[in-house]
Formats: structure tokens, C-alpha cells, sequence
């Protein structure tokens, strides 16, 4: 009979960094890391879903306005999950930003405007959503209730 | 019936049908294919009349929120008709956040939408 692993509360934190260039491969591939560690740790669909569109979001952002579509810039992303919490921080080659300047994308004049919704997509799922100063390097968490 | 890489559209009576042939519409390089065969397919109409299925689709990214506008905004220039329809609950919450269900008409399946679309084919 097969050993069963740890329980969840046991087991140890899943610890990881990938430095990515723009590929979907790659990016497939740390989406199907992070939802492995988060499965190993008991959290559920919702949590899958949720940090999975973050993950998205927070690297279309790196690539796409941090490094500027710089194909010889790279973005690093650094996971921890544990029983009570996963942690992500992405962080990119560019001069960062202040998420402030980012219009509501949910005000009437901006409503019909397409992007400018990744970041509140983010900060709707995730428990918090940090830049870290200067910008180019932003945290992610999800907390357990 | 014709598929368009992720994309697959149908010609019936009523409308053209679109779906995705992807569980996940988040990759912005597919995301760019299908703005650009939705943007054919309105250019290529007088009155478009679109019915969008998000049948099997599980994730969905800001990127295809934008697309969806764009064709919106073409579709109602040319005074053409947008449905969504079929739309798992996880994804259409994901409409809420953003409040584009209060801009974009989503309709519970593909028959109300099909039943929604006003004026002649």
C-alpha cells in the first residue's frame, strides 16, 4: 500500500523561484507548479481559479508594461505556499509604477475603455496585492479564512 | 460550420455563433487571433448579430475582457447586436467585479440569447 504524504499542516512549505522569458510553455508550466503545491496543501477550486487569473494578470503586467515587451527581459516570480497562506511575488526588469495612477475601470467615463482591469481583477481575488517599492515587484496573497 | 484556431463559428438563422475551442482564453497572443477573427466577421456584415458561447471555457483573463469590448464597440458602431451567453458562474463573477455585465448583454443560454436579439436577421 502506498505511503499517504503528510497532511497538509505537516508538510513543508513549497518553496520556489522561475526567472521567465514571455513563452506560454513556461508560463504553462509555473501555473501547473503553483496549482500542484496549492492542491498539496488542501486549497480548494476557488483558490485554484483565483490565483491562477493573478498569476496571469501579474505576468501579462511584467512582460507587457513593466520590461515594455522587451523580449530579452526576463520576469522573476517567487512562490511560497503553505497550509495558511500562498505568496507570490513577480517582479520585473522595468522602473516600476505607482498602481495609484491607474484609472477605476469601473467609473462610468472608463467603463468601455478595454484594459486597465488587471490589477483590480487582482486585488478582487487575491487578500492583498502589494507593490513593492520602487513598482516592478509585486506581491501577492492569499490567506486561508 | 468553420473553426478559426481558437474560435469556432457557426452561420445559423438568427445569428452567427461563436465558441471557444480553449477551456483557458488567456494567452494574449490568442487572445489577439480571436479580436481579429471576431473583427472580420463584424467588419464582414452589415448589421452584425453575434452570439458569443463561453460553453467549457474555465478561465478567462482582462486581456479577453478588453477583446470583448473592442468588438462591442465595432458591433454597436455598426449598429449590430452582442450576446454572451453560457457562461460558468466562476467567469461571469468575474464580469460582475468588473461591472462589464452592466455594458455587455449576457443572457443565460444560447437560446435566450438567440431569443434576445431584436429586428430581422
Amino acid at each position: 500500500m502506498a505511503h499517504p504524504g503528510p497532511s497538509p499542516s505537516h508538510r513543508a512549505p513549497f518553496e520556489r523561484t522561475w526567472v521567465l522569458r514571455e513563452q506560454r510553455d513556461s508560463i504553462e508550466s509555473l501555473q501547473a507548479d503553483v496549482g500542484r503545491a496549492l492542491n498539496d496543501f488542501g486549497y480548494g477550486e476557488a483558490c485554484t481559479f483565483a490565483v491562477r487569473l493573478a498569476l496571469e494578470e501579474a505576468l501579462v503586467n511584467g512582460f507587457r508594461h513593466g520590461n515594455k515587451g522587451d523580449t530579452t527581459k526576463s520576469v522573476t516570480v517567487r512562490c511560497h505556499v503553505d497550509a495558511g497562506l500562498m505568496q507570490l511575488e513577480v517582479q520585473d526588469e522595468g522602473e516600476g509604477f505607482n498602481p495609484e495612477t491607474v484609472p477605476d475601470p469601473t467609473a462610468e467615463e472608463n467603463i468601455e475603455i478595454p484594459s486597465g482591469r488587471g490589477i483590480m481583477l487582482m486585488r478582487a481575488y487575491m487578500t492583498s496585492v502589494e507593490y513593492v517599492p520602487p513598482g516592478n515587484c509585486l506581491r501577492i496573497t492569499y490567506r486561508r479564512a | 460550420m468553420s473553426a478559426h484556431g481558437p474560435i469556432r463559428i457557426s452561420n445559423e438563422p438568427e445569428c452567427t455563433r461563436i465558441e471557444f475551442t480553449e477551456k483557458h482564453v488567456i494567452d494574449e497572443v490568442v487572445i489577439r487571433q480571436i479580436g481579429n477573427e471576431l473583427t472580420k466577421l463584424v467588419d464582414a456584415s452589415p448589421r452584425p448579430r453575434l452570439v458569443v458561447s463561453f460553453t467549457g471555457v474555465e478561465h478567462l483573463s482582462s486581456a479577453a475582457l478588453g477583446t470583448l469590448l473592442t468588438v462591442m464597440n465595432r458591433v454597436r458602431a455598426k449598429d449590430g447586436q452582442l450576446r454572451l451567453c453560457d457562461i460558468a458562474p466562476q467567469i461571469l463573477q468575474i464580469f460582475e467585479i468588473t461591472k462589464l455585465n452592466k455594458v455587455l448583454r449576457i443572457e443565460k443560454d444560447l437560446a435566450a440569447a438567440k431569443a434576445s436579439l431584436g429586428g430581422a436577421a
